[in-house]
């Protein structure tokens, strides 16, 4: 089975962590990846730009507003997302407990829907 | 109720848990199992009458209900989605024209621990594990799990079908944890049997005291978990615990249904039978040196039990004994249990500061057996206008009516 892993994480944590600390949760997010591709079940893997580049849009009446910002302001944002393919959630939750993130934010964990 | 449908029904009740678990794993859907099963016990209610009951009752409903699904496939014809099953289903029929044995098709006691612990994955919320245990593994029907929760059938019915949508579509698998994550899931498997055994024991809602079905559904899973998990000696420690609690049923109510304190019971009511079975348990358990809270509960319990009479209670071991709950779970609650127990084992006085300690800490306010514990330190103390102001503070937070019964009996006094 597909899942989707969403990183959520404080960007505001984040920001207050030195050079050296942000170098080394780098380290770690490089080599789980790496263990990740190695295992063969990474089928994807995007980190994303902090929410202050976000920009969000709404169709409405077949116009478009466009909005500085994410969708919403929240405590911990989506920072990045892991698509791999488990056996089960079991599995899935053993993979997703590896995130540096799960340490301090929160990882999301999503099946990826099915067309049958 | 004939007297056949009754004996009928008992069966019912103590085999479908098995046949379903092991048609969950033999069709690989929730849904598809239940259906089956109940096409097959419509079938049994029909054919068992007449010709008489099958050497094994288990036996027959799964090979039953296997065909029974194999009928309900034809008639879907979805072909994608269920190929495999399709699949599955036709080697079946093959091994049947073949004549394999039919006992091979006995539910098998793996499947039922599968199941317990797929309907307890912490992916699920509290209140669908208990649901699904309850109808999956004991058996009950919709209609009796929302009477049991003072629940709406609607209300059950969805929360069912969306935890079993969920064990679908995230893969939540059908498996015994393995080794190393093993002690965590059973730690949900085992709150579940508890938060069962407490509704039905302790009845936070509404008039009746005890609700005695929930309380027999509990002990039976849980007698079942400790005969599957041999190997651990906490599911035996839980099954003590509610031994130990059950056995005090009757005398925990006097005839006019009101609450009866420990102290207070009259102990010739204890069901002894029971309190022989947990004292068993418990020191069983107690030997393979692997303590965890349940067992230490039931040490607890086994206290209690062992005393002819309040007085005779040791309230010392009983001290140690929160002592080391306290290191599985550092709550208020048990710091509350613990002043109590220094409270008999050393003096309300000591009782008193003990408490003191943790109200500085925990967030008790509005947690009724705080104030009683209080009360009735002061009180043995003679401190009764004291008292009296707490026992009030009690009654405004307390919601089981027996308790405020209780507590306004206790404040007239």
């Amino acid at each position: 089975m597909k899942y989707a892993l969403l990183i959520y994480e404080s960007e505001k944590i984040w920001a207050s962590l030195s050079k050296e600390e942000q170098g080394q949760i780098y380290n770690e997010y490089m080599s789980l990846t790496e263990e990740f591709a190695k295992s063969g079940k990474m089928k994807g893997c995007e980190p994303l730009d902090p929410t202050s580049t976000a920009t969000t849009i709404r169709v409405r009446s077949g116009k478009v507003s466009t909005q500085d910002g994410p969708f919403a302001e929240t405590k911990e944002q989506l920072g990045g997302v892991y698509v791999i393919d488990a056996k089960d959630l079991d599995e899935a939750i053993a993979w997703a407990a590896k995130i540096p993130a799960a340490r301090t934010g929160s990882i999301e964990i999503r099946p990826v829907m099915k067309f049958d | 109720m004939s007297q056949a449908a009754r004996a009928l029904d008992r069966i019912f009740r103590a085999e479908s848990g098995a046949v379903l678990a092991t048609l969950i794993r033999l069709l690989g859907d929730f849904q598809l199992a239940e259906d089956a099963l109940q096409d097959a016990l419509t079938a049994a209610l029909e054919s068992w009458p007449r010709g008489g009951l099958p050497i094994s009752p288990a036996a027959w409903l799964t090979t039953t209900a296997r065909r029974k699904a194999l009928d309900r496939l034809r008639h879907l014809k979805i072909a994608e989605t269920k190929k495999a099953t399709w699949a599955l289903l036709k080697r079946w029929e093959q091994e049947a024209e073949q004549g394999v044995d039919a006992a091979d098709l006995s539910p098998v006691a793996d499947d039922q621990l599968r199941l317990i612990f797929t309907c307890c994955h912490p992916a699920l919320s509290r209140e669908a594990q208990v649901a699904l245990t309850l109808q999956t593994l004991g058996g009950l029907s919709v209609t009796e799990i929302a009477r049991a929760f003072l629940v709406s059938e609607a209300a059950i019915a969805q929360r069912l079908a969306r935890a079993k949508q969920k064990i679908l579509r995230a893969g939540i698998p059908y498996e015994v944890p393995a080794r190393e994550s093993l002690a965590t899931r059973l730690e949900a498997v085992l709150g579940v049997l508890y938060l069962v055994f407490n509704e039905g024991y302790l009845a936070t809602t509404g008039r009746q005291l005890v609700r005695g079905d929930l309380v027999e559904d509990a002990l039976r899973l849980a007698r079942s978990l400790a005969e599957l998990l041999p190997t651990e000696p906490e599911p035996r420690g839980l099954l003590a615990l509610l031994l130990l609690h059950d056995a005090r049923r009757e005398a925990r109510t006097d005839e006019a249904g009101d609450l009866v304190l420990l102290e207070d019971q009259d102990r010739s009511k204890w069901n002894q039978a029971r309190i022989q079975e947990g004292l068993r348990l418990v020191e069983d358990a107690l030997r393979e040196r692997k303590a965890g809270p349940y067992q230490i509960q039931a040490a607890i319990a086994a206290v209690h039990a062992e005393a002819p009479t309040a007085a005779d209670t040791d309230w010392r071991q009983i001290v140690l004994l929160y002592q080391a709950l306290l290191v599985h779970e550092p709550t208020p609650i048990v710091e509350l249990n613990r002043a109590v127990a220094i409270s008999f084992a050393s003096g309300p006085g000591r009782g008193l500061s003990a408490l003191e300690a943790i109200e500085a800490i925990g967030n008790l306010e509005s947690y009724a057996p705080v104030h009683l514990a209080r009360a009735d330190m002061l009180h043995r103390l003679g401190r009764v206008e004291e008292a009296r102001e707490c026992y009030r503070r009690a009654l405004a937070c307390a919601d089981n009516e027996q308790v405020r019964r209780f507590i306004t009996r206790r404040l007239a006094e």
